[in-house]
């Protein structure tokens, strides 16, 4: 295992050392479950997704799924062979002992999961194009950094983006005349489009912004959230639940078989915008939707947040 | 009763499937995908596996090296859209009976798959476990320089599925026919909507 290094590149004090070791060895063990196991909220959705299921293909389809579920856990494998590119979507405490570690940690604990779990190798340098074989490259694992003032915990979302529910992102700024009604447009373009063959039934991220990358940010946001989350705002809530029922209106299936559902949810996130445009993007993620969330404390005690009854 | 096809596959052995059947494989699966593919047919290079009658995986697995040999973790498919532009040369240069993968293909893997009787069929997306429970042996792996996903792994399979036809030797794409009705019924859902989110006044 490679040494983390401090921000400033000295060597770090023995028991903070210590302590890296330790919260290495932590990310790296989760970040493999995440991989071979769903999160209790996707597993609760996609059962009664299956109950409510009436066409013979797609029900062919949920059972291969529940059938796969099964044999990864029982065998301890990745539960879909794409492990994506990791994503650590970390809001840490100011206050967090391991703050200035924490990337080189992420660090490690990538290229030491990929040896233990095993993770695929997903890591392509570009321009280069080699693929690394470390799941590690420039600026990946690729982190998103939230500080909270006042805090010595740390939660982190493990997010494993694959390829194919990857493919489908996209995002545009609207002038304002399209209205909601053009986000509306837009979210059902992608998702009847590239969506189809993107593993639905699908978590869809919708950001409501005001420029392309703070859209963009916000749809993957949106799909970090546990299913049956609603916005706070109603208006907003509104649209995510209409969202949902037009979405499964058509029909979409598992696996773009046709079936009685589309989507796991809709989950919109927003800030505000500027007057003269509408920023939207749309994430979306996979049945397999592999998320994951830990809370560290600054002794490093922890608690999955996510999965239930998980053991590291 | 399971329909299953082993390889060599003959043109006979699919000519009376559809899109929307479902079958098994038993026999020569390879896996091939974006790169393969782009070796193949845009940089003209032989392909080291002979694939006449037999199988083709648009996956790429996680392996482990297991003594002198390899041993698979999980496999799945991938998204098979990203083949379209090459997989009509594809199928005629090499002869290929069966194309796996998940989501559908166009028309140029339709007009492929009629010309030189051919099947591409949908393995479910993201049971990389069943899948892999289902390969037999590893016979080799080429093309390694590619790294893990994009290597051509030879397998071995047995009753491989299930696997759902989504393009037939008779120009039916299932997905196509899926696209048009979930088209058609967008336009209602969209109206409805749109009557509800008038938030700017």
């Amino acid at each position: 295992m490679n040494m983390p290094a401090s921000a400033s590149g000295t060597a770090l004090a023995p028991d903070k050392e210590q302590a890296a070791r330790q919260l290495t060895d932590i990310m790296a063990k989760f970040t493999g479950y995440v991989g071979k196991r769903l999160p209790q909220d996707v597993l609760d959705k996609l059962a009664e997704l299956r109950a409510r299921e009436t066409k013979p293909l797609a029900k062919v389809v949920y059972d291969s799924m529940f059938d796969n579920l099964e044999k990864a856990d029982r065998l301890d494998r990745p539960c879909c062979q794409d492990t994506g590119a990791l994503q650590y979507f970390v809001r840490a405490g100011a206050g967090f002992p391991l703050l200035g570690e924490l990337k080189a940690i992420l660090g490690d604990a990538v290229r030491q999961a990929t040896k233990d779990a095993p993770l695929r190798h997903n890591a392509v340098e570009t321009f280069v194009e080699k693929n690394t074989g470390t799941n590690t490259g420039t600026n990946i694992p690729w982190i998103d950094w939230e500080i909270v003032p006042d805090d010595d915990t740390c939660t982190i979302e493990v997010y494993m983006a694959g390829g194919g529910c990857s493919l489908p992102g996209a995002a545009k700024v609207l002038m304002p005349a399209a209205g909601y009604e053009g986000v509306v447009q837009f979210v059902f373009d992608v998702i009847t489009s590239y969506g189809v063959n993107a593993c639905p039934p699908l978590l869809v991220g919708v950001g409501v912004s005001t420029s392309v990358e703070t859209a963009a940010t916000l749809s993957k946001r949106a799909i970090l959230r546990p299913i049956g989350s609603h916005h706070p705002d109603p208006q907003a809530a509104k649209m995510e639940a209409l969202l949902e029922k037009g979405l499964n209106d058509v029909g979409i299936g598992p696996q773009g078989m046709s079936g009685s559902s589309s989507v796991m949810g809709v989950h919109i996130e927003a800030s505000a915008r500027h007057p003269s445009t509408i920023g939207v993007g749309v994430s979306v993620g996979c049945w397999a939707h592999r998320r994951g969330t830990i809370r560290i404390q600054p002794d490093l005690a922890y608690e999955i947040l996510s999965h239930r009854g998980a053991v590291l | 009763m399971k329909k299953i096809l082993t390889t060599p596959i003959r043109d006979e052995d699919i000519a009376g499937l559809r899109a929307g059947d479902v079958v098994y494989l038993d026999g020569l699966l390879v896996t091939c995908r974006d790169v393969g593919h782009r070796r193949l047919i845009e940089l003209g290079q032989k392909l080291p596996v002979d694939l006449r009658g037999n199988a083709i995986f648009h996956a790429g697995p996680i392996v482990v090296k297991d003594g002198d040999g390899w041993k698979i973790i999980s496999i799945g498919p991938t998204t098979s859209m990203r083949m379209e532009s090459f997989e009509r040369d594809f199928i005629r240069e090499t002869g290929v009976k069966l194309i796996v993968g998940k989501g559908g293909m166009g028309p140029e893997t339709v007009e492929g798959c009629r010309e030189n009787k051919a099947l591409h069929a949908v393995f479910p997306g993201g049971c990389a476990v069943l899948a892999a429970t289902q390969v037999e042996k590893i016979e080799r792996v080429e093309w390694l320089d590619l790294g893990m996903p994009e290597a051509l792994w030879v397998c071995r399979v047995k009753e491989f599925g299930p696997l759902i036809i989504s393009i037939d030797t008779h120009g039916n794409n299932l997905f196509e026919t899926n696209k048009a009705e979930f088209n058609r019924l967008k336009v209602p859902a969209i109206a409805e909507i749109s009557k509800e989110v008038r938030f700017i006044r």
